[in-house]
């Protein structure tokens, strides 16, 4: 893309300017159509009519505040800063006065790309990078065509800096100029964004700006709200997921001092007292006889059995080419390989948590979500409100990593019916066994591949067949499926960059469709596909006997952007040089999100077998890197999130019943577990811009895993690869 | 009524001495920097200090503190000037941010017992202390930051 002089002609009328009350300018965005996900389900299109406040995007106000309002959430992922960077990039603004805050549900926040008010999808920066710079542009001509009036000169003659309309020797502020710039006519002309030459933010960043907050314990999550009366609810839920209650008794639970209410709600019963202690302790003393439900056929064992079994079964087709059979049986040699994925939970640090006071005309609620257009119309529905009628309240999401954005609205809706059954204002927290029991877990998976190589040691044929349940049938996301096929299962393996070269291909899917519902986690399907596909490829190259670099290289000589991020890795990492002893290397690279991450993994493996992750080198090509530290920042987080997934992370049900419960047995990697040394490298790109927020983490797994081997001969193929390799094996 | 002191300042507390600290200072006292992240002392996001050293308080029985000073992260600075927070802000170290505040009071009693901790000094003392978003390499460098901070002068 080409950034220079770039003129907004395709967006002209987009913006929308008007005064706010108290004198200040205000620049929202008018609603160029609900298009393709909101359309195509059932989520809400929100009303028609274009909006001015409270849909604003960046208000100036006459005190000289610049307050810009987020269409996303901030969960970790810097966009508190990296949003604001854009606005301050064409404002000229006074970096000092920016503040942040989240927007509430409506459609002026719906994504530029997606069609419905998500945060996710790595996508925040790429689909705002114009909206936002346009508003903040459209915001700077109104202020210098304002100040042009004030001073008597021709808005050519001005400039602008710091917050202030300069002119010669005439300045003004732009909170002075704010009421007269709201009221001047929306611009005829389209605004002209600056030149990437100028950019004073762009590519180069800022420090973020909700630091400060997160450092000295003001900053408010979900689960630091309170109003006057609040009460706290905590929920027995069903010890199989989906079960219902038969019968309680509430007698113990009533008894306990600061105990409220006792309500039944559609997914178990809510004690509710003055404080969460009190509720908890009221859980606890709860009696409740459940009926399981169907979910207590599910065994994690019987079902890896099941998978396994399917896996050699011919899937609906993803993606295909020529005729695998004859190809593998022409082959030189065949590498038949099985790797097993368990479900995964989430495990944002924050638990789930919702705020909700309903009275009869209104419900307000205050969560962390991903999805507050989603969570609107849920709330709606079950109170029996119209949507305008609910207001959401996003606060800072204490992680999300997919759990936070659900479709179903699966923790809203039980807010909402605690406040529904009592009457009374109240807190929802989950606790953390709630937390790892409460399902929408990462897909468990099987998949089975049979690659065959010809004489040269090049991939010819591969036949490649997943198994697992799809996250998006049943959901108001099936309108993206296509001829049956969930692309987040496949995704990473039908659009492999090495599949269009090998000529007989077949990537067959089945989506057994099980009564626990699965869900995005962080990278989504490239959490096991590009594990898979990683190292598959190394076993080739092992096969082949060829360095696993070089066998990338020519495999992936037309892919230009893998190869970019491959060989700044590798050569970053040293590729090829000696190594300390007992030190070995892996590497992976895999594209998602459109960005394309290289590492290479430094490990040892004791003589007890115990693995040790030392050091991993990254390199990312996401394009114009918006904000470089944030993007350094997520591949340091998405390594230490995928480290935890490769080695510990493990949801296990016998019964129906989930075996773990907190984080002693569902571990999260620590400090001392963390590699010491994460080095990132961003590849100098103009490419199409892609995410940062997820792609660090599909090649963590098989980077270790393969570095493994370099060290023990040992492949790993059944996740997680746990702390030690039997060495005796 | 269990009487105790909460940075620096006196309180009586109308509540069960069985009660978690935790929920004390967050629920009864409105003091919400101290972060509820697993109730088993397994994450280490309640952390506080009782008289002067990191406890996790969601297992830590309100009359256990009783009559004993206790410190949040409400109480380390007013201002942002200790060398932590000096530190965090400069190695822009918070994501979600959930998990700072118990990470924080766990390095303030690092800084004091080993003011030039090591890499295994600080694997040691924030070992007990999760962040899901894997903030560990900046925590690490942070903690080196504010040592450097402490040793030129920085706020105790």
């Amino acid at each position: 893309m080409n950034m220079h002089d770039e003129l907004t002609t395709s967006r002209r009328g987009f913006l929308k300017t008007g005064a706010m009350l108290g004198g200040g300018l205000l620049i929202s965005f008018a609603v160029p159509g609900v298009r393709r996900l909101a359309r195509a389900g059932s989520l809400p299109a929100g009303d028609a009519a274009a909006v001015f406040a409270p849909n604003a995007f960046l208000r100036i106000g006459a005190d000289d505040s610049i307050q810009i309002i987020l269409a996303h959430a901030e969960m970790g992922q810097g966009i508190w800063t990296t949003l604001a960077m854009l606005i301050a990039e064409e404002l000229d603004a006074d970096w000092k006065k920016i503040s942040v805050e989240h927007g509430p549900p409506g459609k002026a926040y719906i994504h530029t790309a997606y069609g419905l008010q998500i945060t996710g999808g790595s996508s925040t920066t790429w689909s705002e990078f114009d909206r936002y710079r346009q508003a903040g542009a459209t915001a700077r001509t109104l202020l210098v065509q304002a100040a042009a009036t004030q001073f008597g000169v021709s808005p050519a003659e001005c400039r602008t800096e710091n917050g202030e309309v300069i002119a010669g020797s005439q300045r003004a502020r732009y909170g002075a100029l704010a009421a007269a710039a709201a009221a001047l006519p929306p611009l005829a002309e389209p605004v002209l964004l600056r030149a990437s030459s100028e950019w004073k933010y762009i590519g180069k960043g800022a420090k973020r700006l909700d630091a400060p907050a997160k450092v000295n314990g003001s900053a408010r999550f979900g689960m630091d709200v309170q109003l006057p009366g609040l009460l706290t609810a905590v929920v027995a839920h069903p010890p199989v997921y989906g079960g219902k209650v038969r019968s309680f008794d509430d007698s113990k639970a009533r008894a306990v001092p600061g105990v409220r209410n006792v309500v039944q709600i559609p997914t178990g019963i809510a004690v509710i007292a003055d404080h969460f202690w009190a509720a908890k302790k009221g859980r606890d003393a709860l009696q409740v006889t459940w009926d399981h439900g169907a979910n207590v056929q599910v065994d994690s064992a019987a079902q890896l059995r099941e998978f396994k079994q399917l896996a050699r079964t011919k899937g609906l087709p993803a993606a295909q080419a020529g005729n695998v059979e004859n190809g593998l049986a022409k082959a030189a040699k065949v590498i038949e390989s099985e790797y097993t994925f368990p479900y995964l939970a989430h495990t944002p640090m924050e638990p789930i948590n919702v705020t909700v006071k309903l009275s009869k005309n209104a419900c307000e609620i205050w969560t962390g979500t991903q999805m507050p257009m989603a969570e609107q119309a849920a709330a709606a529905k079950i109170t029996g409100l119209q949507p305008e009628q609910v207001s959401v309240h996003t606060v800072f999401l204490g992680g999300g990593f997919g759990r936070r954005a659900t479709p179903s609205c699966d923790f809203v809706s039980e807010a909402v019916h605690i406040a529904k059954a009592s009457g009374q204002t109240i807190k929802m927290v989950w606790t953390r066994e709630d937390d790892v029991h409460g399902a929408y877990y990462r897909p468990s998976f099987v998949h089975r591949v049979r690659a065959g190589i010809d004489a040269s040691g090049k991939p010819v044929a591969w036949e490649h067949t997943l198994v697992g349940q799809s996250i998006m049938a049943g959901s108001p996301f099936e309108a993206m499926m296509k001829n049956g096929i969930d692309p987040a299962s496949v995704e990473g393996v039908a659009d492999s960059p090495y599949m269009p070269a090998i000529p007989d291909h077949y990537v067959g899917l089945h989506s057994p469709r099980l009564g626990l519902p699965v869900l995005w986690y962080r990278s989504v399907g490239h959490t096991h596909t590009a594990t898979v596909m990683e190292c598959m490829i190394d076993e080739l190259a092992h096969a082949a006997a060829t360095d696993p670099v070089a066998y990338r290289r020519e495999l992936l000589k037309d892919h230009p952007r893998h190869l970019a991020a491959l060989n700044l890795a590798a050569e970053k990492a040293g590729w090829g040089t000696p190594l300390p002893a007992g030190r070995y290397r892996g590497v992976a690279v895999h594209e998602s999100f459109l960005s394309f991450v290289a590492q290479v993994a430094e490990v040892s493996v004791s003589e007890q077998g115990a693995i040790q992750v030392h050091r991993v080198v990254c390199a990312i090509d996401c394009g114009l890197a918006v904000n470089p530290d944030g993007v350094r920042a997520q591949m340091e987080s998405g390594i230490n999130f995928g480290v935890s997934t490769a080695l510990y992370g493990r949801i296990s049900l016998e019964k129906g019943k989930v075996q773990q419960s907190n984080f002693h047995d569902y571990h999260i990697a620590r400090m001392n577990e963390s590699p010491l040394a994460i080095e990132v490298h961003i590849v100098d790109s103009t490419e199409k811009m892609g995410g940062a927020g997820e792609c660090g983490v599909p090649p963590v797994a098989p980077a270790i895993a393969n570095a493994v081997f370099a060290a023990t001969g040992q492949r790993l193929r059944d996740l997680p690869f746990g702390t030690h390799v039997n060495l005796k094996a | 009524m269990v009487k105790l002191t909460i940075n620096h300042q006196e309180h009586t507390v109308d509540a069960p001495g069985d009660m978690p600290l935790l929920w004390v200072l967050r629920d009864i006292l409105g003091l919400t920097g101290t972060k509820f992240g697993c109730g088993m002392a397994q994450c280490g996001a309640c952390t506080v200090h009782l008289n002067g050293e990191a406890i996790r308080s969601c297992v830590t029985r309100l009359s256990r503190a009783e009559g004993q000073e206790v410190t949040t992260i409400e109480g380390l600075s007013q201002d942002l000037s200790h060398p932590l927070q000096r530190a965090w802000i400069e190695e822009d170290v918070p994501q979600c941010g959930y998990c700072q505040s118990g990470q924080i009071m766990s390095a303030a009693v690092l800084l004091r017992d080993k003011p030039q901790p090591t890499d295994e000094d600080i694997d040691n003392a924030m070992s007990g202390n999760i962040c899901r978003c894997g903030t560990y390499p900046r925590i690490r460098r942070a903690i080196h930051l504010a040592a450097k901070l402490q040793q030129e002068g920085g706020n105790q």
